[in-house]
């Protein structure tokens, strides 16, 4: 294959070879990837029975998606409805707060010069280096000194900083917001502060999104964090709930067709929402320099 | 994304810096209060309840003391047999695991990236799927694909004779690295991908006019310039596996498999603390899981600058 002729000759049969491996090769990982949610997907479809009997990869005889929903939702109580929410605040609630603190952090790192800088942002890295987990436990002993465990604070509060968070947005930051920008802002006398909100939280804001989606994921599939915090049922997330109607599922079988409806309502919306947005992340990985 | 743990050269504004750094605790402040609060106080809380221990004084009914343990804690450990063979388990987890998914999460992204490839936008898509599913959602799922009478694969694997049992013996550890796979491959993807396509095409373009086949670019010349994006998803996963917590509990309340309540140090941790109440050594078992961590990220770092100097 050293000369352009021979490449010509027999490369378009080889191009297609090497293409059909290729996407071969592709596709069986897809294949791979769908399996579980495609038997996830046809579960929601299943009566009980169903579920033990019929074939997996295959949608049952009858339609029960939505009687399936229903019970879902009457279950213990209506109990879901209220994970589905406190799952959805800490979500919500700690990326937030996690995004705006990171871009203000990520923002002062990169645009100020101040002593100790890279002391205190060595810190931060050692913090995206620590394994999560293994603070989860010492951080409820702490908590529980202050009486603060099974509260909502005691899930939000942690999930709300995200040192890997800071990082990106130094990188965004530098990126994004050119110095004399800030000069100019600054020459028309807006106070420094004002300047973060006005200037440099409006030009980070395709970065702010992608620390946010990532943050928001984080904390939708944490399960350790609120498995240790919490034991209240009504301030479960729902991670907790469908764990202990699996563990449950001894006393009443029924919680197996639970947990599996419950695993998609909890999943596919999630899913549906992140595709379209998946461009939009992309991007902000690549401003974030993680290249 | 190297510069993990490089530091930046400083290229902030002129002048004015001095007037302006008032404004740096309003912009810190808040993010570092919270770091102390999760992160320094339970690591330093942590290094200090290791070296206490409780005791009961008399027939116990005052409760127990307090009293200072020195190493007890970390020699008890050391020589717990549960501990030791969670550590064990664990890096023979992520000896397993961590190679494999680099090794797919790099190939996928060359696939993706190469031009060979047909379909690229719908794999990318769906490789990713997964890391939008929880954990704990994605090992429930899994748990039922293994438990046989509720699998249609086992019933498939056994057409073919083969009777494989995912939740028992030495296979559990491959039955938990499939789940960690499944959940973290299209994540790793995107990193390597997403540095893939920061490489300057005219390189490749070059490579290719002096006939380099298409492997032979992504091996020889992809790949290397990746190596950071590459070196970051290993420390990653490094520490993921570490955590190792979820995956293992799920199938071990479960009960029938295999796994043990103390499966993992965090699992052992986790029971030490909630079961046991043994807050001490809960504390000790997670101060010596942050060292581990520790001491395997330094060896990734320093390993990979050795190599990929930057």
């Amino acid at each position: 294959m050293s000369t352009l002729g021979t490449q010509v000759g027999t490369g378009d049969r080889a191009w297609w070879m090497r293409r059909s491996f290729a996407t071969l090769l592709c596709a069986l990982a897809a294949l791979y990837t769908l399996m579980p949610l495609v038997w996830l997907l046809f579960g929601v479809t299943k009566t009980l029975p169903d579920l033990y009997g019929s074939n997996g990869f295959a949608p049952s005889g009858g339609f029960h998606v939505l009687d399936n929903i229903r019970d879902l939702f009457a279950q213990d109580g209506g109990l879901y409805g209220r994970w589905l929410l406190n799952t959805a605040i800490y979500a919500f609630g700690g990326a937030a707060v996690a995004t705006l603190l990171s871009v203000a952090a990520g923002y002062a790192f990169d645009k100020f010069e101040f002593r100790g800088r890279e002391k205190w942002y060595g810190l931060v890295i050692a913090g995206v280096l620590v394994p999560h987990t293994a603070i989860v436990v010492p951080m409820y002993l702490m908590m529980s000194e202050i009486r603060m465990t099974d509260t909502m604070w005691s899930v939000l509060i942690p999930v709300m900083v995200n040192p890997f968070g800071v990082y990106l947005a130094r990188a965004y930051s530098s990126g994004a917001i050119p110095n004399e920008l800030l000069e100019s802002a600054r020459m028309d006398g807006a106070s420094e502060l004002r300047t973060f909100f006005s200037v440099g939280l409006r030009l980070m804001g395709p970065g702010a999104l992608t620390i946010f989606l990532f943050q928001f994921i984080a904390i939708w599939n944490n399960f350790f964090l609120p498995m240790v915090m919490i034991t209240n049922n009504d301030l479960f997330t729902l991670g907790q709930g469908l764990f202990t109607w699996n563990t449950g599922v001894g006393q009443n079988p029924d919680y197996t067709r639970m947990v599996v409806v419950g695993s998609a309502v909890a999943t596919i919306p999630l899913i549906l929402l992140f595709i379209p947005l998946q461009r939009r992340w992309r991007a902000g990985l690549t401003e974030g320099g993680i290249k | 994304m190297a510069s993990l743990t490089s530091t930046r050269t400083p290229r902030g504004a002129g002048g004015t810096t001095r007037k302006r750094r008032s404004t740096v605790p309003l912009l810190l402040g808040p993010f570092f209060v919270l770091f102390a609060f999760t992160y320094l106080g339970p690591i330093l809380y942590a290094f200090g309840l290791s070296f206490f221990r409780e005791r009961f004084d008399g027939i116990g009914w005052d409760g127990p003391k307090k009293v200072f343990a020195g190493f007890d804690n970390y020699t008890r450990a050391l020589s717990d047999a549960e501990f030791l063979q969670g550590v064990g388990r664990v890096l023979l987890y992520g000896l397993v695991y961590v190679p494999l998914l680099i090794a797919f999460a790099a190939l996928f992204a060359l696939l993706l990236d190469s031009a060979v490839t047909a379909f690229r936008k719908t794999w990318q898509t769906v490789l990713f799927l997964p890391h939008i599913v929880p954990g704990l959602i994605a090992s429930i799922v899994w748990l039922y694909l293994y438990t046989p009478g509720l699998s249609p694969l086992l019933d498939g694997l056994e057409v073919f004779g083969w009777e494989i049992d995912f939740l028992h013996g030495a296979t559990v550890l491959f039955s938990l690295v499939n789940i960690a796979v499944w959940g973290n491959l299209g994540f790793n993807v995107v990193l390597i991908f997403v540095a893939l396509q920061a490489i300057p095409r005219s390189t490749i373009e070059a490579a290719r006019l002096d006939g380099a086949s298409e492997s032979r670019i992504g091996l020889r010349i992809k790949l290397p310039q990746v190596m950071p994006a590459m070196v970051v998803a290993t420390l990653f996963t490094i520490i993921g596996s570490l955590q190792l917590f979820t995956e293992p509990y799920i199938l071990q309340a479960s009960g029938n498999s295999s796994v043990s309540s103390t499966w993992t140090p965090n699992m052992l941790s986790y029971t030490a603390a909630f079961q046991s109440n043994d807050y001490h050594y809960a504390a000790t078992v997670s101060v010596l899981v942050a060292v581990l961590a520790g001491v395997l990220s330094f060896t990734v770092t320093k390993l990979s600058n050795r190599r990929a100097l930057r």
